[in-house]
């Protein structure tokens, strides 16, 4: 087999046995990169020499017995939202264009000392705040299926990476869908982890409530063993949480006998295409004849979680980006040089693009006197109702389904100028933000024009094992994963 | 009460934000925001007495730790990224902000 179409898990496993060295490994992904980089426009940086040299430490561990991590070797990309000392962070933006970290993520760190070699950062919305990869300073991705089609957002060029077959796994951040969302429009796996399983320490912070780094795999085995390396409490990052992180890739066992799967009916009806609707129907009954339980649920506040999101996470990241004032890194605009005030609000004008603006601009208003308790506090409100749903429905269910996106990845410039309706796109993934459950997109089927379709399971608050299990299971049963764009 | 917005009220908010907005955002944000806000009004008509607000859903986890001194971003990795660093004096420098 052609070492791209590996997967992380096979890659580990060849390097270890000796059959493929990591220095091969990683110049097939930086070839393949080369290949597909004009097309997909998915990767802001590359940096071979920093990855080679990684490879090859890799390489002369093996060849001295000492022991291998986890994902030695393997290749992986990091969407472009999350630091590697010395390596540029732009999260896509003009105001950060020029910056280098001087620390690694936590992420980033784990990710390395498990072995893994980094090639790349890629393209993604600004600051994270998109569906569509449409909001880049650096120009939208593309989507590997279908040239003229989203690749999803806001971690497209992860997604896309992966889809493409440049890297067998990348990271990305979903703060109300964005890993999960580019997964299901790229036709690969997206793996949101719980609230606080994965150190944020070195994301670039859009939403704090909500962000969460997870993987991008084209297997949910490669899924489970990156979150395996990426998951645990940091003391540099207060919102991780202290549970103990199970062995997610011997949670697989390929059984859904008597797993409980909620289906929220009356929640997946209105504005979802009927090639998703019956993608969705398909999983469930292949779920089904698996041994897998199908039990009605109600979740009556769902259909409030597009607006209670976009109030919550505009508000905080209005808070967030205030850091990026032109002083102490970053863009400073050159027309004003006589006030501080002046430089502050002209360097934010021309360092922001137009969707970044609009949701500091929403995020500020409802943040105001006046509107904060009609509007943000009554969001939070809900989300407590929200997520009382979820509590009750666990109460009855293991984990929950529904589909990924409403429709299949639409066309470059169909929603770009009504932020409105592209925020009514999010409404089956930002629930699982707002809640903090762990939310998984799995490919399963594909539409009439062969563009990819996903559906997606949550779980419970740290029951990641139990939604990995259940996807895994799908996975074997089905040969969606399998195929791959022709590019 | 449905939302309105006028080109008053996006300056008022974009001087908040600190952003200088050219007019043609004002009046494209004008129209966009008031149309954000009015969908996300729905919530209003919920019954939410006696709830209490999520704001975090891991808020009941303890994380202090004592208060000590410990190793940090040295002075100049700090200022390395600035646009206009004074290295020499350890300083970020900014235009006036008082006299003249």
């Amino acid at each position: 087999m052609n070492i791209v179409d590996a997967t992380a898990t096979s890659i580990r496993s060849d390097i270890a046995a000796g059959r493929l060295s990591a220095a091969d490994a990683c110049r097939a992904a930086l070839a393949r990169i080369d290949a597909v980089r004009g097309a997909l426009n998915a990767f802001n940086l590359v940096d071979a020499d920093r990855a080679l040299g990684r490879a090859e430490e890799i390489d002369r561990r093996r060849a001295s017995r000492e022991p291998l991590g986890p994902l030695a070797g393997v290749p992986i990309a990091l969407k472009d939202n999350m630091n590697v000392r010395g390596m540029k962070t732009t999260a896509s933006s003009r105001i950060l264009e020029d910056f280098v970290p001087p620390f690694d993520a936590t992420a980033v760190r784990r990710l390395e000392a498990a072995g893994a070699v980094i090639v790349a950062k890629t393209n993604c919305d600004e600051f994270a705040m998109g569906s569509s990869n449409e909001n880049s300073a650096f120009g939208p991705v593309r989507n590997p299926w279908a040239l003229d089609r989203i690749p999803g957002g806001s971690s497209g060029g992860s997604a896309a990476a992966v889809a493409a077959r440049c890297v067998p796994l990348a990271l990305g951040s979903d703060t109300g869908g964005s890993i999960r969302q580019p997964a299901a429009c790229c036709g690969v796996v997206g793996l949101k982890p719980s609230y606080g399983r994965v150190s944020r320490y070195g994301l670039l912070a859009f939403a704090s409530s909500l962000d969460q780094i997870g993987p991008f795999a084209r297997t949910v085995a490669d899924a489970a063993l990156a979150l395996s390396a990426l998951a645990g409490a940091d003391p540099c990052d207060a919102t991780t949480a202290r549970q103990a992180v199970p062995d997610f890739t011997a949670a697989l066992t390929g059984s859904v006998k008597g797993v409980r799967i909620g289906v929220p009916r009356a929640f997946v009806t209105e504005g979802v295409d009927d090639q998703v609707r019956r993608a969705y129907q398909g999983a469930l009954d292949t779920l089904r004849e698996n041994g897998a339980a199908l039990i009605d649920i109600e979740l009556p506040h769902a259909k409030y979680a597009v607006p209670v999101y976009y109030l919550v996470c505009t508000a905080e990241a209005s808070s967030n980006l205030a850091r990026y004032d032109g002083v102490k890194y970053g863009y400073r605009s050159p027309r004003a040089k006589d006030s501080l005030k002046e430089m502050y609000s002209r360097t934010r004008d021309e360092g922001f693009g137009p969707e970044v603006k609009r949701r500091i601009m929403l995020g500020t208003y409802v943040l105001s006197a006046g509107y904060y308790d009609a509007f943000y506090l009554k969001a939070l409100q809900v989300r407590t109702l929200l997520r009382r749903d979820y509590d009750e429905a666990f109460e009855r269910v293991d984990v929950v389904a529904m589909p990924t996106m409403p429709t299949p990845p639409f066309k470059l410039g169909e929603k770009a100028s009504d932020p409105l309706q592209m925020y009514l796109g999010d409404i089956f993934t930002v629930s699982a933000n707002l809640a903090g459950l762990p939310g998984i997109s799995v490919p399963c089927g594909f539409s009439t024009d062969g563009l990819p379709i996903g559906f997606q399971l949550m779980g419970r608050m740290f029951d990641e094992a139990t939604m990995l299990r259940v996807a895994d299971a799908y996975e074997r049963s089905t040969e969606w994963h399998r195929r791959s764009p022709t590019l | 009460m449905p939302t309105t917005l006028t080109i008053a009220d996006v300056e008022r908010i974009a001087a908040l934000a600190q952003l200088e907005l050219t007019e043609e955002e004002k009046h494209l944000f004008t129209k966009q925001l008031a149309d954000i806000l009015h969908y996300a009004e729905q919530v209003q008509a919920i019954d939410t007495s006696g709830v209490p607000p999520t704001d975090h859903v891991n808020s009941d986890q303890r994380t202090e730790r004592e208060d000590e001194p410990r190793p940090s971003l040295s002075t100049d990795d700090a200022i390395a990224n600035a646009p206009d660093g004074a290295p020499d004096a350890g300083l970020f420098r900014v235009p006036r902000v008082i006299g003249g």
